[in-house]
């Protein structure tokens, strides 16, 4: 299993790749809407793939309220 | 009229096949000019079915197949007209996009979704109405209205019920959550799963392999396993209807409309 830290680091790589935003950007208490510039359907598309990569079902009432990407790795491991 | 461009819909014949591309931004979201324009389509459907045996649905647009009903031109019609007249209206938009889901479901054409990114709502039903859906890997599907104090308008539950098991249509209908391609191909209501930005073509190859087969053998097989719930649907045309009237509705599409928080989408 993996530790929260590399749950971090795997989800803040997915999100620099998908949104083309630079990895030394983001950071783990980053609000990932205004850092990533993106409105909820696109962060649909990033809980698609967390969901793929991570090989977890994350229903969307789970991220009501999670706005920063350390939460969003608590939400993930506690379904790996 | 083997070619057709109108402002949020466009189909054309393709090799035995019509391809209907939704092309409405921001995501195909569905009011009265997509209805019209449904509409067309299904007018037309008995000539088109003289020289084709398939018909794919599939989005231009980049968020996703289709977001679902127009919340927003839904909301402006509720503040403009008398609260009687706005349901009157509202009754009749649904049993029109109804008689043009109803069109397509018995349709004897194979009739295939190429769906990507949001299938949502009214954009599932569209789908839902489809004898196969192929799915990108981005794919999202969910039935959100009842954060909206409502169910499925456009044939959801029904159809739903025929196609799937009732403990996956609880799921889907009551928690309102999103299923990705995968999950909902486990469901049962995906067949194929495929490559980010293939669903379109995967969806062609396929309508060209149902080509090969006898057109009427075909239609008999679809008319035998998929039979149209008419009852149903009629049923919930009115308790949709009876939904609307209660104001907790109203506040919720006026709540959803002028939110300015990032996740509206999300319950």
């Amino acid at each position: 299993m993996p530790t929260e830290q590399q749950t971090i680091d795997e989800i803040l790589d997915l999100a620099a790749a998908q949104f083309k935003v630079p990895r030394e950007k983001l950071s783990p208490d980053d609000d990932f809407f205004k850092k990533l510039g993106i409105d909820s359907l696109q962060a649909l598309s990033l809980l698609t793939r967390l969901e793929q990569h991570f090989n977890v079902e994350l229903p969307d009432y789970e991220l009501q309220g999670v706005s920063d990407f350390r939460t969003l790795a608590e939400r993930i491991e506690a379904r790996l | 009229m083997n070619q057709y461009q109108g402002k949020v819909i466009s189909w054309e014949v393709k090799q035995g096949v019509i391809e209907v591309a939704l092309h409405h931004a921001p995501c195909n979201e569905i009011g009265l000019q997509s209805l019209e324009e449904l509409e067309q389509l299904a007018a037309a459907l008995p000539a088109l079915e003289e020289s084709a045996h398939a018909l794919i649905f599939y989005s231009r647009q980049e968020a996703g197949f289709c977001a679902g009903g127009d919340l927003r031109e839904l909301y402006r019609g509720l503040q403009q007209t008398k609260k009687s007249a706005a349901i009157a209206g509202i009754k009749e938009f649904h049993q029109r996009i109804h008689h043009v889901m109803n069109t397509f479901d018995a349709s004897p054409l194979t009739t295939l979704a190429g769906v990507h990114g949001i299938t949502f709502g009214g954009g599932l039903e569209l789908a839902l109405v489809c004898d196969l859906i192929i799915a990108d890997k981005t794919a999202r599907f969910c039935f959100p209205e009842l954060r909206l104090g409502l169910i499925p308008g456009f044939g959801g539950i029904p159809r739903l019920k025929r196609d799937l098991g009732n403990a996956v249509v609880r799921d889907l209908v009551f928690t309102g959550r999103s299923f990705n391609a995968t999950k909902a191909q486990q469901a049962g209501l995906v067949s194929q799963v495929v490559g980010e930005g293939e669903a379109l073509r995967i969806a062609r190859v396929t309508a060209a392999q149902l080509g090969k087969f006898d057109r009427h053998t075909a239609a008999a097989a679809k008319k035998f396993c998929k039979p149209i719930p008419y009852d149903e649907l009629r049923r919930e045309i009115e308790i949709v209807c009876d939904l609307y009237a209660r104001p907790a509705v109203e506040a919720a599409l006026k709540k959803f409309v002028e939110s300015t928080a990032a996740q509206p989408y999300l319950p």
